[in-house]
């Protein structure tokens, strides 16, 4: 009879959580930052249909890096549970904190029953109606939550775009400077600072002087443009 | 945590299925006095399509509320107003309009209008058992078309049957009266003041011939809710909008009160 290796239960979550790291760091962050009517998310994703960043109801929205199948299943139950939430209580009863909490039983739940942890991590965030009652929780793949202020990078680079960030990020920034911050911090993930092209952005914001309840909005590449202040569209590609 | 489809609806009667408005079935053969809403009108014009509702709802022979609203936005470009049922109604509404913005926000994309009215329909069809027990409802559905840049009218019948009406369309129960009010008052590619006014007077028939419809209250500045959705989306009249056509309808009624006289020719 063959006798199991021993491996130790801290090997065991080590290893789980080293190879959710790496597949989170194969792939492009994604910024989120506070400013002056709302929250907003920058990534970069080359792609428009698979999207990194997307609305879960009225305020709350979700920003994701990672593999795409798993923070896709989690961004659907989101949904689901909002609603599920909204339409048996009442709109204003659906929270940040009540999906947070749900996020991290799941991604908690999944990292130590399973062999195989997700390779995500998240952002929900929710718009307040003024920027003191903003809320911004980071989820990681081993389910902690950290409650964030200001600006949160998650990604492979974060760490390098965190530091640039520290620098450069100020409360009170508007809508277009901010864009302009987020997407230079986003070019400086590594050694030498890069250029993001605009196609290469997928912008969204939580805008809390959104006449309609929902306050979500994609930023469309035209606004985009603008907001950046490139008069060429994003059509020169600027490597 | 599970992969399924896009429809909130299937999400419900999978995992709480308490919840759907059809779940619950009295059982008894007695019919319940419960409110009923009454009159909504629906015509297309120029940019897009109108909806306006009584505020009246009834319980037997009582006026159970006196401004309760029937017509709803289902989401940015289409309305639904409601008859029959007030209670089971208005949580059909709620329900569509969850199941409208949960499909947009799943699949990315919003569902074809017709897509939505097919929804509308086989919701109603869940509520057929409740429609034999005497609690039917029955909706009108209306909506921006994207596709051909103009509004679209449905009407259901309680076994979920849903038939795309052209031009106007009334249900409830004046809305005999006011559908042949609007078959004398309809012009093609109307204004939206034309259709506003063509629906209010609709709207002042049926109070006037059907005791369940409740008229304009200008004691209390209780008007019809009139909602318009074109191409910018769906949008509700302000009262003082339709309090000045309320008024206008009125004072011309009081001169003859059974409205325009249409040409005979």
């Amino acid at each position: 009879m063959s006798v199991p290796f021993y491996v130790s239960p801290e090997q065991i979550i080590k290893d789980k959580a080293d190879y959710a790291r790496k597949g989170i760091a194969r792939g492009r962050s994604v910024a989120v930052l506070q400013y002056t009517d709302g929250i907003l998310f920058v990534a970069e994703n080359p792609s428009r249909a698979l999207h990194k960043v997307s609305e879960i109801y009225d305020r709350i929205a979700f920003a994701a890096v990672g593999k795409y199948n798993e923070f896709e299943n989690l961004r659907v139950a989101g949904i689901r549970l909002a609603d599920l939430r909204g339409y048996s209580f009442d709109r204003r009863d659906v929270t940040v904190r009540n999906l947070a909490n749900a996020y991290a039983q799941t991604l908690g739940t999944i990292f130590t029953e399973t062999s195989k942890p997700y390779e995500v991590e998240i952002v929900v965030a929710e718009v307040g109606d003024e920027s003191s009652a903003d809320q911004m929780y980071r989820l990681t793949f081993d389910g902690s939550v950290a409650d964030e202020h200001g600006y949160v990078v998650m990604g492979g680079s974060a760490e390098n775009i965190s530091n640039y960030l520290e620098e450069q990020y100020t409360e009170g920034l508007d809508l277009a400077p901010a864009t302009r911050l987020a997407v230079s911090a986003l070019g400086h993930d590594g050694e030498e600072a890069r250029e993001i092209s605009s196609e290469q952005l997928e912008v969204a914001v939580l805008d809390r002087k959104r006449s309609q309840t929902r306050k979500f909005q994609r930023v469309t590449a035209q606004r985009l443009a603008t907001l950046l202040g490139d008069d060429t569209g994003g059509k020169g590609k600027k490597k | 945590m599970r992969p399924g489809s896009s429809s909130f609806t299937d999400f419900l009667a999978a995992h709480e299925p308490n919840l759907l408005p059809s779940s619950h079935s009295h059982g008894g053969g007695v019919p319940l006095d419960v409110p009923h809403g009454t009159t909504i009108v629906s015509l297309t014009f120029a940019d897009g399509v109108l909806m306006a509702g009584d505020r009246r709802a009834t319980m037997g022979n009582i006026i159970a509320q006196r401004d309760i609203e029937k017509v709803y936005p289902a989401d940015e470009y289409s309305a639904v107003g409601i008859a029959g049922s007030a209670g089971l109604a208005i949580e059909l509404v709620r329900l569509l309009q969850v199941e409208l913005e949960h499909y947009e926000k799943i699949e990315g994309t919003t569902l074809s209008l017709t897509g939505k009215a097919n929804r509308l329909a086989s919701m109603i069809r869940g509520n057929l058992q409740m429609a034999m027990q005497g609690l039917a409802v029955v909706p009108l559905f209306a909506g921006y078309d994207h596709e051909i840049s103009s509004g679209r009218i449905f009407s259901y019948d309680v076994t979920g049957g849903r038939y795309e009406e052209h031009s106007y369309h009334a249900v409830g129960s004046g809305g005999f009266f006011a559908r042949g009010s609007l078959k004398k008052l309809y012009r093609e590619s109307m204004s939206s003041s034309d259709a506003v006014l063509a629906s209010v007077q609709a709207l002042y028939d049926a109070a006037d011939d059907d005791s369940a419809t409740g008229g304009p209250d200008l004691m209390r500045g209780i008007y019809p809710v009139v909602a318009t959705v074109t191409a910018d989306g769906y949008r509700r009249l302000p009262d003082d909008e339709i309090g000045a056509t309320v008024q206008q309808v009125v004072a011309a009624r009081t001169e003859r009160p059974d409205g325009p006289a249409a040409p005979l020719t």
